[in-house]
This record gives C-alpha cells, sequence and structure tokens, in this order.
C-alpha cells in the first residue's frame, strides 16, 4: 500500500465518519421535531428560570395548559392536582406538574407563582412570549383561543386535559376534566411504575 | 314626638327588613322565585376571578329573565355558560341574560351556567360568605349571600365520603 493510497483510504473513513455523524445528528434530532409533544420552544418559568422542551426529561410529568382569569377549569384542576399530589404522597415523589399559560399576556411569572405554589412546591408555572407558547400549544395539540366579554375583558377557550409524560418525555395518556379521582390516581400510579 | 319615633322607628325597621321570605333550608322565596343552595368557591392565589352558582326555580305562570348581577366583591359580575366541547372548555357570555321558563327550574352549576365574578376585590376565603345581588326582569333585585366552598366543591353542601 503507497502513501497516497493510504492518504485516500484516511480521506474516505474521514468522510464515512462525518457522513455517520451527521446521520446520527439528524436521526436523533428527528424525534425532537416530529411526533406528538416533540417541538422546541423558549419559556421561562415563575422564577424566570428558562423552560424548554428538555424539561420534561428525567421524570414523570403532568401537564396542563390553562390561565389564571379561568373561572372554573383551571382552579378546578389545580385543586385536583392538589389532591393527587397529597394522595400518592411519597409514592409520587417523583412526579413533576407543569402549568403553562396560554394566556401569557396576563400571566406573568409572578402572577404564576402564588397560583400554583398553592397546588405543590413540584408543580412548575410556565409562561414565555406569545410566539413561544404557540409553539409548545401547537406541539402538544393545545387549542386555546380568546373570546372577548366587553371592554378591556377576555376569557379563553382551551383544552382541558392533563397531559401524562413518562421520564423520557414520551406522551402516555390523558387525564380527562373531572375524571374520577380513582380513575386519574390509577393512571398517575401506573406512570410512575413505568418511569 | 313618640308618634313621630315610633313611626320612624317602624319605618327603619321596614328599610333594614329582607325583601324576600327565607326557609328554614335557606331557600328564597323572591316573588314568583324560589332561589335555593348558593354557593361559590375558594378563589386560587392571584385568581382574580370566581364563579357563582345557585338553583332558580321560577314557581310563576310567566317566564322571567336573570338580567343581571353585581356584588362588592367585584368590579363586575356577569351571567355565562359554559360547556365542554369534546376537551375544551368554552365559555360564552349570556349578554341578554339566563331565561327562566314558567314552572321549571335552572340550575347554576359547575360546568354550566355561572355568575362570573371579575375583578375581584378580594380572595373567596372557605367559610366565609360573598354577597350578590341578582336582578331579574320581573321579580326585580334580591340579595343573597354566598357561602364559600372549597376550591373543587360541586355543590353547596359537601358529601361526607
Ligand atoms: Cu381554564
Amino acid at each position: 500500500m503507497t502513501i497516497k493510497s493510504i492518504r485516500l483510504w484516511l480521506w474516505g473513513a474521514v468522510a464515512a465518519l462525518a457522513l455517520t455523524a451527521i446521520v446520527a445528528a439528524v436521526l436523533l434530532r428527528q424525534p425532537e421535531q416530529t411526533g406528538f409533544g416533540r417541538g422546541s420552544y423558549n419559556l421561562i418559568d415563575q422564577n424566570g428560570q428558562p423552560v424548554d422542551q428538555t424539561v420534561f426529561v428525567g421524570h414523570p410529568t403532568a401537564l396542563f395548559f390553562g390561565f389564571t382569569h379561568c373561572p372554573e377549569v383551571c382552579p378546578t384542576t389545580m385543586a385536583e392536582m392538589a389532591s393527587w399530589f397529597e394522595q400518592l404522597g411519597d409514592e409520587g415523589q417523583d412526579l413533576r406538574a407543569y402549568f403553562v399559560s396560554i394566556d401569557p399576556q396576563r400571566d406573568t411569572p409572578e402572577v404564576l407563582g402564588d397560583y400554583v405554589s398553592w397546588v405543590s412546591d413540584r408543580i412548575t408555572g410556565v409562561t414565555g412570549t406569545p410566539e413561544e407558547i404557540a409553539k409548545i400549544a401547537k406541539a402538544w395539540g393545545v387549542y386555546y383561543a380568546r373570546v372577548d366579554l366587553g371592554g378591556d375583558d377576555y376569557t379563553m377557550d382551551h383544552t382541558a386535559s392533563v397531559f401524562l409524560l413518562d421520564a423520557s418525555g414520551e406522551f402516555q395518556g390523558t387525564i380527562a376534566y373531572r375524571e374520577d379521582q380513582a380513575t386519574a390516581l390509577g393512571k398517575l400510579r401506573n406512570l410512575l411504575a413505568k418511569s | 314626638m313618640i308618634r313621630f319615633l315610633r313611626a320612624a322607628f317602624a319605618a327603619s325597621f321596614l328599610l333594614v327588613a329582607p325583601a324576600f321570605a327565607q326557609d328554614h333550608d335557606g331557600t328564597i322565596h323572591h316573588a314568583d322565585l324560589n332561589l335555593s343552595a348558593p354557593f361559590t368557591r375558594a378563589t386560587l392565589p392571584n385568581a382574580p376571578v370566581g364563579g357563582g352558582f345557585l338553583s332558580i326555580q321560577n314557581a310563576g305562570a310567566d317566564a322571567d329573565r336573570l338580567v343581571s348581577a353585581s356584588s362588592p366583591a367585584a368590579a363586575m359580575v356577569q351571567i355565562h355558560e359554559m360547556a365542554m366541547e369534546g376537551d375544551v372548555m368554552k365559555m360564552r357570555q349570556l349578554a341578554d341574560g339566563l331565561e327562566l321558563p314558567p314552572g321549571e327550574t335552572v340550575t347554576l352549576a359547575p360546568g354550566g351556567f355561572h355568575l362570573m365574578f371579575m375583578g375581584l376585590t378580594q380572595a373567596f376565603v372557605e367559610g366565609e360568605t360573598v354577597p350578590v345581588t341578582l336582578v331579574f326582569e320581573k321579580a326585580g333585585p334580591v340579595e343573597l349571600d354566598l357561602p364559600v366552598m372549597s376550591a373543587a366543591a360541586d355543590a353547596a353542601h359537601t358529601m361526607s365520603h
């Protein structure tokens, strides 16, 4: 084998490695870009800390989209969530909950902080720019729309289900609005057992 | 003079006396309307809105209408309808109020018709009451207190488990 052919072979190897790396990167990135619940977004939590798609990895998650001006569905779901955490006790230690505002204009980190802390110290309030909120809502197929109430007042129509994600951030199912507590707890225990 | 004082006393009594009769079970009889089981729910921190619920029976022969509501506890009280469409919560203001057909009971309950307290002047605290004035097209205004139940209460009296 001549020096020239070795050099050629080495260059070929470099090219093959580079190609493999590119293909691997594309393949590894793929699941983050497509599929239910997949997307990328830059949001903030109630303490102003950055939140992106990676926060759902590492623990099972209950994810809810709502707004603090919500008269019924959101406070009810928050109260139910509080009782889930209470009922699960230590068993639910790994569970994290997220309340993502679909009304970011009014739901500042400060407003969200007290609102979600009422539920548990394991719930995070999430807000951000309307554009970034639109991205996370789109990823989860969440519907929301502004409904005017006269004057400057408005309310929001929105998807009311709680999404359940396993520790790898994969979607596992939902808890419907006002789902029976025993059923909801069963789903959460299932999720915790799998994670 | 004594007669005058007595008349004044009687008049003042008339002014403060409630304009409705109330049953042992708390049902308020207001003209042809029977208002029962009123309640609201404790609000979460920073929640600027709250819902009000009750049953309104129209025992009269004519239709009436709940046209408006107000409360010192809120900047505004609106009459709303909530409905679930699939997994989406939708809410609408009933700009023309809520129809009360004769002989029927219309229930304002979680998941359906409700009073929406907007711009709360104070948090609703479980165990306290929230005053509200309801205005009916025919029966006129009536004032009542909504007992504040837990944040996810479904009814005025929670069942014991
Ligand atoms: Cu809501």
